[in-house]
This record gives C-alpha cells, sequence and structure tokens, in this order.
C-alpha cells in the first residue's frame, strides 16, 4: 500500500510524468495474519446481509424492474411525437434512463446472480437477457469469471483497457498507443459494441489459447442480439412512427450513444482513478482469500453520490463492496459501504473514492499520459 | 361476396403482429411489459389472483383463485402447484382444487397447514384477497372415470378430503348423487373440512351415504374394520386420499383382495433409515456447489442455493424434477437404495446425494 501513498493525492498536484510511480505489485504492510483476520471480517459482512436478505430487498428489485419498464414505455411513447421538440427531448431521456437502469441496475446486477436467491425464474442469472449487444452466456463468462476473479491484474483481467487501450504501465508501449485518447472516444460512443466484441476474446484466439469456432459461436450470438437491437431500434419503432420516422430513430440513437457513455464512464471510474491499483500475474500464486479480498479493496474505486446517482450507477459507485461481495443485491452496497471503509482505515487500507467529475478526470489524464512510453 | 375467413382477423395478421411485438420488446417478452397494467400477466409462470380467503373447520383456508390468461382449465380431483413469494423467496407446494371448474372462471383450493408446515402456515395465515400468487396448469388422474361406475367408494382422512370434495361437487352440479360412499376419518366433528357442507350432501341425496371416522374416539380406522363398515366395499370403485400410514394399508388390503384402489398422495413415504453421508453437490450449468447432508433432497439443495431446478409435485410421482446425472450417486429417500450412472435421470424431490454428486442442471 505504501506505494500508492506515495502517489500525489492532491487533485490540484501538477500530473508527474515520472508515473512510474503506479505500482504493479503493491505490497501492504498487513502481515499475513492480519490479512486473514481482515478477510475473517469481511466474511462476516457478507454473511449478515445473507441473513438478512427478504421481502424488503425483493420489493426493491421488483420495484427497478417497474421503473424501467414504465420509462422505457414513456420514453417510446413520447418520441412517437418526437417531431415536438420538448416530446423529444423527454422522450429521449426517459429512454436513455430506462436503458441505463436496464443494463446496470437490472442485467448487470442479475446477471452476477444477486437476486438467484429469490428463485424466481423471471429474475435470475440464467434466465436473463439483457438489452445489449453482449450476449449473457459470453458476458457471464468473461466478466463474472475473469474480470471479478483476477481484478485488474495485467494480462489475466482483460478489462484493463479492453485489449484497446493503455490503462496500466505494465502494459508495453508500442506506437499503436500513441491514439490512447482517441481509442477511448471511439470506445465510450460505442462501448456496448467494446463489450460485446471484448468477449470474443480475439487475442486468444490469436495464441491459441481459445478455438476458433468458440470464437465464432460468440461472434454469431453477437449478430443476432445486434440485429435484434437494430430491428427494434432503427427499424420497427421508427417505421411505427410513420412520417416521424426521423425524430424517433434519432432518439433511439441518441438513448444508446447516452448509455454508451454514462456506463463507460462509471466503469472506467470502478478501476483506473489514481487509488486504484494494477497488480502483476505473481499476485495470484496461493493467493489467499484474505488476500484476495485486499486485491479487490485496492484495486477498486467508488462514486460519491446521491441515492439516486447510485441506482444510475447500478450501484457499481459502490465498487469496491461491488468487488468484494460481487453476488450480494446491489442495494445492500450502501449499507456495507461505512462499515467496509471503517475496516479499511482500520487496516490501513486507502478506500479510494470521489466525485464522479473528479475521478472521470483522473481516468483521462491516465488514459493521456499512458499514450506515451 | 364475402368470404367467411374475412371477419375474423386473419391468421397471418395476428401473426405479424405477435412478430412485431415481440421485436419491439426484445429482450424482454410482450407479457413482461403488459405486467406493468395486468398483473395477472407474466412472462414465465402463470398468474392467480387471490380473490376471497374463506375460514374453514380444522384451520383450513379456502383460498379463491382467478388464474390469468392461459388457465387451460381442469378436472375435480385434480391438483396445481401454488407458487407464493415468502420473505422474498418463491416456494412452491401442490394443493388439490376442491371445485369443478366454475362459471366465473375461479379456482379453489382448501390449504390445511400441518405442523411444522412453512407454506401451508404462510398460505392458511398471510394470505390476503388481491394478492398475486403463481400457478401451473393442472395435473394428476386422480379424477373420476366417464360413464361413472354405478358404486363407488371413497376413504379419506384429514385434508385428504380435499380432492373428494371437487369430485362431490361435481357430481351434485350434475343432479342426484349416484351410489357413493365416503368413509372419512378426522380426529373430531369439528375437525372435519366440509363438515357441515357434507352434512348436507348427505341429507339432500338418499344414494350419497357419509361414514364420519372421529379417531380420538373411535381409534384410527383398520382395514379389516371395512367388512362391517361398508360391507360391499369389494363390489365398489374406490378412492382413497389421505396420509401415508393409511394409505399403505388400505393400498395392502384391497391388492390382498386382488382388486385395486386409485390413491393420492400429498406426501412421500420415507425409507426411516434412509439418510447417509452426504456430498457436495454441482450443478454444473450455473458452476454452482453446494455442501450437502445425506437427508435432503437435492431439489432443495439446489433450491436452497438459488439454482432454478424444474419441480412438480415434490413427492417423486409426477418427474417434473428430474434432470441428468453427471456423475456421482444419489440415495432414493423414499427406499434408502443407492443408485448412479452417468445419464441417469434422478428424481431431484426425493433424491439426496450419496458421496459427491453433479448434476446437468
Ligand atoms: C398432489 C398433492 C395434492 C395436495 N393437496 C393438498 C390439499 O388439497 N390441501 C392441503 O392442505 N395439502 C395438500 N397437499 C400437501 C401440500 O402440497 C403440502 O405438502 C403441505 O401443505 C405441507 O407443506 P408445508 O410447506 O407447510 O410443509 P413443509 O414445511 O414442506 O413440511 C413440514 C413437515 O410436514 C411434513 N409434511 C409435508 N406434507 C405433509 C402432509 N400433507 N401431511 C402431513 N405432513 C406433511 C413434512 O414431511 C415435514 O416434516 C397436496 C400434496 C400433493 C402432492
Ligand atoms: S417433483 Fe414430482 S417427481 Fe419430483
Amino acid at each position: 500500500m505504501t506505494a500508492v501513498l506515495e502517489r500525489p493525492v492532491t487533485p490540484d498536484a501538477p500530473p508527474r510524468p515520472a508515473l512510474a510511480a503506479v505500482p504493479s505489485t503493491p505490497t501492504t504492510p498487513l502481515t499475513h495474519a492480519q490479512v486473514e483476520e481482515l478477510g475473517a471480517k469481511l466474511d462476516a459482512l457478507r454473511e449478515e446481509v445473507l441473513a438478512s436478505r427478504g421481502e424488503a430487498d425483493a420489493a426493491y428489485i421488483r420495484s427497478v424492474i417497474k421503473a424501467h419498464r414504465t420509462l422505457e414505455v414513456a420514453g417510446r411513447g413520447l418520441l412517437f411525437a418526437g417531431i415536438l421538440p420538448p416530446a423529444w427531448i423527454a422522450g429521449t431521456a426517459c429512454l436513455s434512463a430506462a436503458k441505463i437502469l436496464e443494463n446496470m441496475e437490472l442485467g448487470h446486477n442479475i446477471l452476477h446472480g444477486q437476486w438467484d436467491w429469490m428463485r424466481d425464474p423471471e429474475i435470475h442469472s440464467s434466465t436473463w437477457e439483457w438489452d445489449t449487444m453482449s450476449p449473457s452466456d459470453s458476458w457471464k463468462r468473461t466478466h463474472n469469471y475473469e474480470h471479478h476473479t483476477f481484478t485488474n491484474v495485467v494480462g489475466k483481467d482483460r478489462d484493463v483497457g479492453y485489449g484497446i487501450l493503455r490503462m496500466s504501465e505494465e502494459q508495453r508501449w508500442n506506437p499503436y498507443y500513441l491514439g490512447n485518447p482517441v481509442y477511448n472516444v471511439l470506445l465510450s460512443l460505442f462501448f456496448q459494441w467494446g463489450v460485446a466484441l471484448h468477449d470474443v476474446e480475439v487475442e486468444k484466439v490469436l495464441s491459441g489459447e481459445r478455438s476458433k469456432a468458440e470464437a465464432w459461436h460468440t461472434l454469431k450470438a453477437i449478430g443476432r442480439k445486434v440485429r435484434k437491437q437494430f430491428t427494434k431500434d432503427y427499424l420497427v419503432f421508427p417505421a411505427l412512427a410513420g412520417p416521424f420516422f426521423a425524430p424517433v430513430l434519432l432518439g433511439n440513437l441518441t438513448s444508446n450513444l447516452v448509455r454508451n457513455v454514462w456506463s463507460h464512464a462509471i466503469i472506467f471510474c470502478g478501476h483506473f482513478p489514481d487509488g486504484a491499483v494494477q497488480f502483476e500475474e505473481e499476485q495470484l500464486e496461493g493467493e489467499t482469500r484474505g488476500q484476495w479480498y485486499v486485491r479487490q479493496m485496492m484495486g477498486s474505486a467508488n462514486l460519491d453520490g446521491g441515492p439516486l446517482f447510485h441506482l444510475m450507477s447500478g450501484n457499481l459507485s459502490f465498487q469496491i463492496e461491488h468487488h468484494l461481495f460481487p453476488d450480494l443485491p446491489s442495494n445492500r452496497y450502501a449499507e456495507l459501504s461505512p462499515k467496509v471503509r471503517a475496516l479499511c482505515e482500520e487496516y490501513g487500507i486507502e478506500y479510494t473514492s470521489g466525485p464522479l467529475g473528479k475521478q472521470y478526470l483522473q481516468v483521462l489524464r491516465r488514459i493521456n499520459r499512458l499514450a506515451l512510453p | 361476396m364475402t368470404r367467411p375467413d374475412t371477419l375474423q382477423p386473419r391468421p397471418r395478421l395476428r401473426e405479424r403482429l405477435l412478430q412485431v411485438s415481440a421485436a419491439v420488446s426484445t429482450p424482454l417478452l410482450p407479457d413482461d411489459f403488459l405486467g406493468l397494467v395486468d398483473p395477472l400477466r407474466g412472462s414465465v409462470d402463470l398468474r392467480a389472483r387471490v380473490e376471497q380467503v374463506r375460514p374453514e373447520a380444522a384451520g383450513a383456508v379456502t383460498l379463491v383463485l382467478r388464474p390469468g390468461r392461459g388457465w387451460a382449465g381442469h378436472r375435480a380431483g385434480q391438483w396445481l402447484r401454488l407458487g407464493v413469494s415468502i420473505d422474498g423467496v418463491w416456494h412452491w407446494r401442490s394443493y388439490s382444487l376442491t371445485r369443478p371448474p366454475r362459471a366465473d372462471g375461479t379456482v379453489w383450493v382448501t390449504v390445511k397447514p400441518v405442523v411444522g408446515g412453512f407454506v401451508s402456515h404462510h398460505l392458511a395465515r398471510e394470505v390476503r384477497p388481491g394478492q398475486v400468487l403463481r400457478v401451473a396448469q393442472a395435473a394428476g388422474d386422480f379424477v373420476l372415470p366417464d360413464p361413472l361406475p354405478a358404486r363407488s367408494l371413497m376413504v379419506t382422512a384429514g385434508s385428504g378430503i380435499t380432492p373428494v370434495m371437487g369430485m362431490l361437487r361435481e357430481l351434485a352440479e350434475q343432479g342426484e348423487l349416484p351410489d357413493v360412499v365416503l368413509l372419512h376419518s378426522a380426529l373430531t366433528r369439528e375437525e372435519v373440512v366440509f363438515g357441515e357442507e357434507l352434512r348436507a350432501l348427505a341429507l339432500a341425496h338418499p344414494r350419497f351415504t357419509l361414514l364420519e371416522r372421529h379417531t380420538e374416539t373411535d381409534g384410527l380406522l383398520q382395514p379389516s374394520e371395512l367388512d362391517v363398515l361398508v360391507p360391499d366395499w369389494r363390489d365398489r370403485a374406490a378412492w382413497a386420499c389421505g396420509p401415508a400410514g393409511l394409505l399403505d394399508a388400505l393400498e395392502q388390503h384391497w391388492s390382498d383382495a386382488g382388486l385395486t384402489l386409485t390413491t393420492e398422495r400429498f406426501a412421500p413415504v420415507l425409507a426411516p433409515a434412509a439418510e447417509g453421508e452426504g456430498g457436495v453437490v454441482s450443478f454444473t450449468r450455473g458452476g454452482t456447489t453446494v455442501d450437502a447432508d445425506g437427508a435432503t433432497a437435492l431439489l432443495d439443495v439446489g433450491e436452497s442455493a438459488g439454482v432454478l431446478l424444474p419441480s412438480g409435485c415434490r413427492m417423486g410421482i409426477c418427474f417434473g424434477c428430474v434432470v441428468p446425472l453427471l456423475s456421482g450417486s444419489v440415495r432414493d429417500l423414499r427406499t434408502g437404495d443407492v443408485h448412479g450412472e452417468a445419464g441417469d435421470l434422478v428424481q431431484t424431490c426425493v433424491s439426496a446425494p450419496a458421496g459427491d454428486v453433479s448434476l446437468d442442471a
């Protein structure tokens, strides 16, 4: 952890060119026993939530589902009157909010199995499909398994840069990365494409780790989802609007873009602001559950905000809590947060958290800096 | 000239509409959105609204349910599976339909709380009119044949009266009851569920005989007493529903006489020594693994871990719960037998792990 604290923490500190200070495999001053003790305390927090899951949680997720569907219907309805600018703006806003809720608080969290305990086949990780190009099956493999197990381990966690960006000193520089800032803007705008194609794992196919047949299977599944989303957003809904084809199409396009830019921002702020750490593969060797917990805490960063902000971020504003307990219901992260923060203080681990604007600027700064060797 | 088929929406048009509604609701289903305005719509399970909650004798409660679109109807004597969310978790149990199909579209079930029973207590005490439950289509072949035999006998006990009540009500709706003897056991006269209605039926229909057995004073029914109670029992088509002990004895008695008895069981008969070592159970599709003892049914093990498993009667009769075994062995909780070959279809509701087990579920 000391390595992290060496870094400039004041926001107005000049961006240091000597960023070799980004630690590769940071060490904490904690003893092995302390790490395991911390692990046991986190396990106890988890048990507490598991034992108290109940009707209120179920009512929560049902209400979010209802809110999403209502917003979606309202947005689509308003867009039919989208020739009038206020209706277009309101419709696009509703639809954007619906798509954000659907992807983040619903899709992401349900696919994590956070709500499987309800035994409701209509709200279950094995049956849920979401309105994004990434098919839920391949997402569960790359995200739930790879990203959540190997969080921030360069070379193992493919969310470090999505195979497109250079997000860590540990990724060897080459001239391609001069385009880092540009790639980031493109990834942000086309984030759902980025996430979907990420599941194909092209680099693993090239290295022979993944068979071409598997990759082709994933590509075809993505193709089916793309076709459905395009048919819905760019063909059928605009066509149903008859003479107002164009405003409806534009509204749908805009809401997909808004959702992309928003979810990209939230997700990148989860692991790449100052204070969140990347690791080397050696870290994984013989890693205990306690050490895994510590890696999750050091590798993640939270976002400050009110309840609405947390909801619209799919509670990924509690990225630290989410990474510690990926399968606990998202509505519980808020109450876990002060407890986890207190444990971090007790054990001298940095609990990285900040407002969205500040954190996102830090991410952008990192992206710009890492464009150069 | 108008062709008759132009009077109805043409199937092609209907199909088109369905296609369009599926295209605009993807990845959800149209019913997911219709559920916003009609709570009886859902994309996976059928829904039913509780219209009335009617207390019955012996602490039992009748739930009058209105199923949503898609309910395919039932026959008297059949049962349905009822799903209820308790503390946020869905639980399913089977209940017999106590009335024949009705013009008002409601279906009736009567729940008698069993001692220590989790779902039956909830249904009988906590459910309120207006609440939406989930249901599955009616099933079961504990039904009256058509045409009805000239003489029949029904032997029931406790809550086992429920499917037979459905049959009797159906017969009464059709007119004069035929020659039917009902031999029903309950603790006391007051404990007879539907007691008043049964007695009124017996008064109104001379060919219907009600024999009440009050076990607190008269003791449990022994099949050997049938010769006295219903001397012509051998000549009657017979149905029985009640606790396992009674049904076992009756089945033995009928088979000894070379006759057939149709029974309906509410709970599986478990082998007393059916417990053994458990093991680690892997549900391979979602990658869930659970430590389980050797006495808990795999269905309960999986459900408690949040795995979605198929299920039906939950007592080993309907095979609605079978999943393929990939490796390991299971113990049949009814017989204690251990079996297991990869590819075996395991009835998860009455099988426990015997060592480590993996299931294709
Ligand atoms: C085809 C079918 C039709 C049924 N029809 C009816 C009906 O019309 N009315 C009705 O009240 N019930 C009926 N049942 C029984 C019902 O499905 C439940 O099993 C019952 O309500 C108990 O559920 P529970 O969750 O309360 O008990 P649980 O919490 O599951 O079990 C608690 C304890 O009670 C024992 N137990 C379970 N069921 C019974 C039982 N029926 N009698 C005695 N002990 C039991 C269990 O072994 C356990 O030890 C029917 C069952 C089947 C299979
Ligand atoms: S659920 Fe009916 S046999 Fe298992």
